[in-house]
């Protein structure tokens, strides 16, 4: 039976700025996958280890964060801390001796670029091969 | 502050196995500063309890409360509120608090979510040392405040061991030797020959080795 993963992206407002191209069908025409629930936040600071286990709670067999660069993140440090939270869930699936891979961090440049796309591809690409999440039974 | 960290969740999960329905009792003291038990590490709990019993095919329900502090019987009364909701309470407080709940609710089974680690500080955003081993019979006043019982490696009471090189600890290079720093510090005062003066032998009754403590203030007691 094939299995059609469902990712939870976070993705700070600057990073996603090309999911609002051409009235939000520009990811679509590029290829984004379609297994990809982008949920943009203000900033990637704001997303907390609650939320990321919440996405897994809610079905999620893999999650990732997008945010700014490490030495340019619009508010300044909110993409690092985003990193290390989601550092602290892939410790904590470890513990529960779940794949740590089914959770990402990235830092894109803003605007318009082709890595948005490309991290969705390899996300999918690596969900898939991992198959559902552990915690759909 | 009393300073504590998470039990790996292998060993709370093995405490649930064989609950239906647990209340996570966050704490809103010390283990909220450390960032150990507060009500956000708290939730962050009962999600990984969810999803650890989940993978093992396991139906439970948790909920979540969280008391002012857990080691006050006015505040561990409270634990009313969620009467009949669960089979256990798993506790983010400290020992004391996971204590008190077992001391004042004989019929409630209470799991510690933490190991209770040290006395201390934060020393930055993000760490904590140790500063303080409780040891009831303080030394402060001699040493410059900076204390042999809880930092020294040995708990030396005269002077560094022959282990400190270039004011680290033998043990652990990480660390500094407090004797040199007590030395250091002492000396800015202008006050080293106070190191002079031999401690005597130390009764250690007062650090718990004579049992259990208790401290009673008549002024206090109704």
């Amino acid at each position: 039976m094939s299995f059609e993963p469902k990712i939870t992206l976070f993705s700070c407002h600057y990073a996603s700025q090309q999911s609002c191209a051409e009235k939000g069908k520009e990811l679509q025409q590029l290829g984004f996958p379609a297994s990809i629930n982008l949920v943009r936040v203000p900033c990637t600071g704001k997303v907390q280890v609650t939320t990321l286990l919440q996405a897994f709670e809610d079905g999620a067999d893999g999650v990732y964060v997008v945010g700014c660069p490490v030495d340019g993140c619009h508010n300044v440090k909110g993409s690092v801390r985003a990193a290390k939270r989601v550092a602290a869930v892939k410790k904590a699936l470890e513990e529960l001796d779940v794949e740590s891979g089914r959770i990402e961090m990235f830092h894109l440049p803003r605007g318009l670029h082709p890595e948005f796309v490309a991290t969705g591809l390899a996300m999918d690409k690596k969900i898939r091969a991992l198959g559902p999440s552990p915690f759909q039974s | 502050m009393i300073v504590a960290e998470r039990k790996p969740m292998a060993e709370i999960i093995g405490m649930v196995k064989d609950c239906s329905k647990v209340l996570v009792l966050a704490c809103r003291g010390c283990v909220t500063v450390c960032s150990a038990g507060g009500e956000r590490e708290a939730a962050a709990l009962a999600s990984l309890i969810r999803l650890g019993m989940k993978k093992e095919g396991k139906a439970i329900q948790v909920i979540e409360g969280s008391l002012v502090r857990q080691c006050d019987k006015e505040y561990i009364d409270a634990i009313d509120e969620w009467d009949g909701q669960y089979d256990a309470i798993v506790s983010t407080a400290c020992g004391v608090g996971v204590n008190f709940i077992a001391n004042l609710r004989k019929e409630t089974m209470v799991y510690p979510a933490l190991n209770t680690t040290f006395f201390g500080g934060s020393a930055e955003q993000g760490i904590w040392t140790e500063q303080c081993a409780g040891c009831g019979n303080c030394v402060l006043h001699l040493t410059g405040g900076l204390c042999p019982v809880a930092r020294c490696a040995k708990s030396l009471m005269n002077g560094p061991c022959g282990g400190s090189v270039g004011g680290r600890c033998e043990i652990n290079k990480d660390t500094e030797c407090i004797w040199q720093s007590i030395h250091d510090r002492l000396g800015s005062f202008g006050k080293q020959s106070q190191m002079e003066t031999i401690a005597p032998i130390r009764d250690w009754s007062t650090a718990g080795h004579g049992g259990p403590r208790k401290s009673v203030r008549n002024d206090l007691t109704l």
